[in-house]
């Protein structure tokens, strides 16, 4: 029986666990405390892919009701975008590189991203969002968050004129490294929400 | 031409004969003066074509891809490409030289996109009276809402009240259907980004080889002149009318180096052999009077001379010149014993011109006019060539005219005549195993591609390709063509296609199609396009219908209401308002007026990967009932049009042979002897098709003209061991004397049929180091050929103690 010697391991085990934990929390807390940007871009660049459901409301000035949709979005880092629509009606929207394919019904509509420049910053906007991709980001548009790493808004306002002149205001937020919501305001006025829920994370 | 027994002291028909030579002389060079010189491939396309070949012929020499210039930009940095693509453009938007300059940037979208709105209801096939129905209303009103709740929604949301049915939607749709390369800094660029792309269309047709020139010289100037043109970078040109302009450049330095080396190489050969630079002079008298005849006669034939005669030409010099070293070696040594040449051997002589002339002729029938222009160019130079040898020539010696004596060469020679009888069996061995390699590659002795005979180089025909597949530009290989009696038939043929074409698509079985009737809808369509248009009060009435159920109100739509109103009574399109619009390029080229005749092309685009069922095809338009429709593979056709004249080329030859045979035996009357002087010819022709097999060479049609002329060339070999064994001509008269060498030929020709089928052999071998392939081919068939023939008819010449 070795009495004597028990009370020092198990008070040397305590003191390991515990600059174990801290210096496993210290990050943590310096998220909480220094959550900024770089950190969140960081962060989002480390997720390669995601699969999710969404909700969409528009709410378009010329329709007097807003229109909703719903379906489900892949993304795979860097450039591969797709959002399915299941609801009202199915239809497909995929972004790679730089082309824009959509697919209504047997209408496919292959268009590059190029030849529509607001559009193509409109959507850069969220795929450099996803890819953690701060300079593309930086390129289009001015950054700023907002909240905590546990709640946190990143607003984008576009830089170019071509841009302003069709969207104001793209707000996106989370929890973490996850996306939960894509706010986009649009020069005139109209505006969609989309919320999403993540279904599983590969 | 009965001056000949007589010539002797007459001096005024010498001075006859003289004059009407320079008079012919001086004709020819007025004519040649005068000639126009092609190097394109018009020479070997048809000559009375049917109307698929027709509409083939059109689109090689002025069709839309004969137009396209595509560049590319290479070295230095992305950035600098397409700032240097930006500036090369910019310059030549202002050429009239070019009707197009794309290189991606925006130019004209805003115009086409106005048109295209403007013209919305006229343009898209949509417009039917049932859209405009309150259902149909309904349903498209529906639909556009669904596009502006869809991520498209961005584009279309300021188009919706003046376009609730999204017309332009659909014409927008129709003009994506091409795929176009990515953009780098704003300009195009290649798929690997190592490349900034460009694609010029030029005004002139791609037949027009001088404008295509000055386009590329236009081009090039604009690349070395950019305000950032740097050493790093490289411009890169291909096209069709760029084909023709090096082909033009790389034939044109050819012949003219290989005329020139030939020239040099023959006359210090025939120097080393005559040591007198007099009848170096004279020996090349005929050469000449029988290229000029040759082009003088081809010009006049045709109109225009091919620079592939040209350079054909040049190797017949070594055959022309054949001639004079008869004359001249043959002749026994002493100032005036030419007359007695040409009693002893003119004959032989004239008989050799005969079959080659015989030969030559059959190809005066191919539809090929390069093939005819090479046998009128070959008959018109060896009559000229011989005829000058005979009678004008001998007038122009002078009286001490003397060669050096040949006769120690000629006697060795003579000696191994003696015993070339014992390799009669080598030589039939060797027969045998030529005519087994023939039996074995026969299926594969020809190549029946048309591109066989292009100048083309191979690392050109591979930048063409990989700027091609950059640019995915159309490589125009299939197309449906519609002909008619006026623009407005062929355009409404066209709309019926199209539909036809579209299932088509929808069943997979086609990427995407072109048409005319897409930008320039036939009247009767336009006007039942605005006949579908209801009237105003009509249409808000619907409309108000439509709305119902739908999420936005009527109001919403008075801007289309008053469009629609407008549509109504707008005047229709017609070509003309497409000026100054991307479409107005693409209808120019695809809608084709040639005099009462209209033909409208629709291109089509083969699926990714794979090929186009042109039986299904075929099917689908036959089942429209629709005259004047066909369908065209454009590459499938041309390569038949060349196996078509390869065969007939064959025949001509064969034919050919049968009048050379036919001739002997009226001439020699004797079948035996007639043999004995095919026999070598047949089996020099055998024997270096044989070799050209084993070398892997597929034969085109060139190789065939050069087995033609090596039986035209050998003909004289053959003719002349014959003489020997008949010293006597039928009608040649008892005049000649038995000579002390009777019993065989004598020393003095078999040295002149050496050194003229040496001089021959450096003529047409010089050819074989050619890079254009159709001169090449002449080479290596004529140069071996020759000397094979020579050794041939040696080896189964009668012996004298036989």
């Amino acid at each position: 029986m070795t009495p004597p010697a028990f009370p020092v391991f198990s008070l040397r085990v305590m003191r390991r666990v515990l600059v174990a934990l801290a210096l496993t929390l210290v990050p943590a807390i310096s998220h909480a405390a220094e959550w900024d940007i770089d950190q969140l871009m960081r962060g989002l660049a480390q997720i390669h892919s995601g699969h999710a459901r969404f909700v969409e409301k528009k709410f378009i000035a010329m329709l007097d009701r807003p229109v909703e949709s719903s379906g489900e979005l892949f993304y795979t880092a860097p450039d591969r975008l797709e959002k399915r629509t299941i609801k009202p009606k199915p239809e497909s929207m995929t972004v790679d590189a730089g082309t824009l394919v959509i697919e209504r019904g047997r209408q496919k509509h292959r268009l590059q991203l190029q030849d529509y420049p607001e559009l193509a910053a409109f959507i850069d906007s969220i795929r450099g969002t996803l890819a953690g991709d701060r300079k593309a980001l930086e390129r289009n548009s001015q950054m700023s968050l907002e909240g905590t790493a546990g709640r946190w808004t990143l607003q984008l306002l576009p830089l170019d004129e071509k841009m302003q002149a069709v969207v104001t205001r793209i707000r996106i937020s989370g929890v973490r490294y996850a996306v939960r919501s894509i706010e986009i305001t649009q020069a005139d006025g109209d505006s969609s929400l989309m919320l999403i829920e993540k279904l599983t994370t590969p | 031409m009965k001056a000949a027994p007589a010539w002797r002291g007459r001096t005024a028909t010498a001075r006859i004969a003289i004059v009407l030579w320079l008079a012919f002389i001086l004709a020819c060079g007025i004519i040649i003066s005068r000639s126009q010189f092609t190097t394109d491939l018009s020479a070997f396309l048809p000559r009375s074509p049917t109307p698929a070949q027709q509409l083939l012929l059109e689109q090689i020499r002025d069709g839309l891809a004969s137009r396209l210039i595509l560049v590319g930009i290479e070295g230095a940095d992305a950035s600098t490409r397409a700032m240097l693509s930006k500036q090369i453009a910019q310059r030549l938007r202002a050429d009239p030289a070019f009707v197009t300059v794309n290189n991606g940037e925006p130019v004209s979208a805003e115009r086409d996109r106005a048109f295209l709105f403007n013209n919305r209801y006229l343009l898209s096939p949509a417009v039917t009276p049932a859209r405009f129905s309150v259902d149909g209303l309904n349903a498209a009103l529906s639909d556009s809402i669904d596009l502006l709740a869809s991520p498209a929604g961005l584009l279309v949301k300021s188009l919706l009240p003046r376009d609730p049915t999204g017309e332009m939607v659909q014409l927008l749709d129709q003009q994506n259907s091409g795929t176009r390369p990515q953009k780098i800094d704003g300009a195009w660029a290649s798929r690997d980004g190592a490349r900034a792309l460009m694609l010029m269309q030029t005004r002139a047709s791609g037949s027009d080889t001088d404008a295509q020139q000055r386009a590329m010289a236009a081009i090039r100037q604009a690349f070395d002149a950019a305000p950032g043109a740097t050493p790093a970078a490289r411009l890169v040109m291909t096209g069709p009318g760029v084909f023709s302009v090096t082909s033009r450049d790389t034939i044109k330095s050819q012949v003219s180096r290989l005329s020139i080396i030939g020239i040099v190489i023959i006359a210090a050969f025939l120097l080393l052999v005559y040591r007198s630079f007099t009848a170096l002079a004279l020996g090349f008298l005929p050469v000449i009077s029988g290229a000029l005849a040759g082009i003088a006669a081809v010009s006049l034939g045709f109109g225009m001379v091919h620079g592939i005669t040209l350079g054909f030409g040049t190797a017949l010099i070594g055959e022309a010149v054949d001639y004079s070293i008869y004359l001249f070696l043959q002749s026994e040594q002493g100032g005036s014993d030419q007359q007695h040449w040409i009693k002893r051997f003119w004959p032989t002589v004239r008989l050799g011109v005969l079959t080659s002339i015989f030969g030559f002729a059959s190809l005066l029938l191919s539809g090929f006019p390069g093939l005819a222009q090479l046998g009128l160019y070959s008959i018109a130079g060896l009559m000229a060539a011989a005829t000058v040898t005979r009678f004008v020539l001998p007038h122009l010696l002078p009286a001490n005219f003397r060669i050096h004596d040949g006769s120690a060469v000629g006697l060795a020679l003579s000696h191994l005549v003696q015993r070339a009888a014992a390799l009669r069996w080598a030589a039939a061995i060797l027969l045998l195993a030529a005519c087994a390699i023939l039996a074995l590659h026969r299926a594969s002795l020809w190549n029946d591609k048309i591109s066989s005979l292009s100048p083309v180089s191979h690392a050109d025909v591979a930048l063409d390709s990989s700027l091609r597949a950059d640019m995915g530009a159309p490589d125009v290989r299939y197309l449906v063509v519609v002909s008619g009696a006026s623009r407005e038939s062929v355009l409404r043929s066209s709309e019926q296609i199209s539909t036809i074409l579209q299932t088509q698509i929808d069943q997979g079985e086609l990427a995407g199609f072109e048409s005319p009737s897409r930008y320039l809808p036939s009247t009767a369509t336009q006007r039942a396009r605005q006949a579908s248009l209801p009237p105003p009060a009509v249409l808000e009435t619907r409309l108000a219908q439509a709305v119902q159920g739908l999420p936005v109100r009527a109001q919403l739509f008075t801007p289309f209401l008053a469009d629609v109103a407008a549509a109504r009574s707008q005047p229709l399109l017609q070509a003309a308002d497409l000026e100054q619009t991307s479409m107005a390029m693409a209808v120019a080229a695809l809608l084709i007026q040639q005099d009462q005749h209209w033909s409208a092309l629709l291109p089509l685009t083969a699926p990714n990967g794979a090929g186009i069922n042109a039986s299904r095809i075929r099917a689908a338009l036959s089942a429209t009932d629709l005259p004047d429709v066909v369908f065209v593979d454009m590459k499938a056709e041309s390569d038949q049009l060349y196996s078509g004249y390869l065969d007939e080329a064959i025949l001509l030859s064969l034919g050919g042979l049968v009048a050379i045979t036919g001739l002997l035996l009226l001439v020699l009357r004797s079948p035996m002897r007639v043999v004995r002087i095919i026999a070598p010819l047949a089996a020099a022709v055998i024997t270096v098709t044989a070799g050209l097999a084993v070398f892997g060479q597929q034969l085109i049609i060139l190789h065939l003209v050069g087995l033609l002329l090596v039986v035209a060339v050998g003909s004289n070999y053959a003719l002349f061991f014959d003489r020997a064994d008949h010293r006597l001509l039928p009608g040649e008269g008892a005049t000649a004397e038995p000579k002390p060498s009777d019993h065989a030929i004598s020393p003095r020709t078999l040295a002149s049929m050496l050194i003229a089928s040496l001089t021959t052999v450096a003529g047409f071998g010089l050819l074989s180091f050619s890079n254009v392939s159709i001169l090449q081919a002449l080479g290596v068939t004529v140069a071996p050929g020759v000397i094979l023939a020579l050794i041939y008819s040696a080896i189964f010449a009668r012996q004298p103690n036989a």
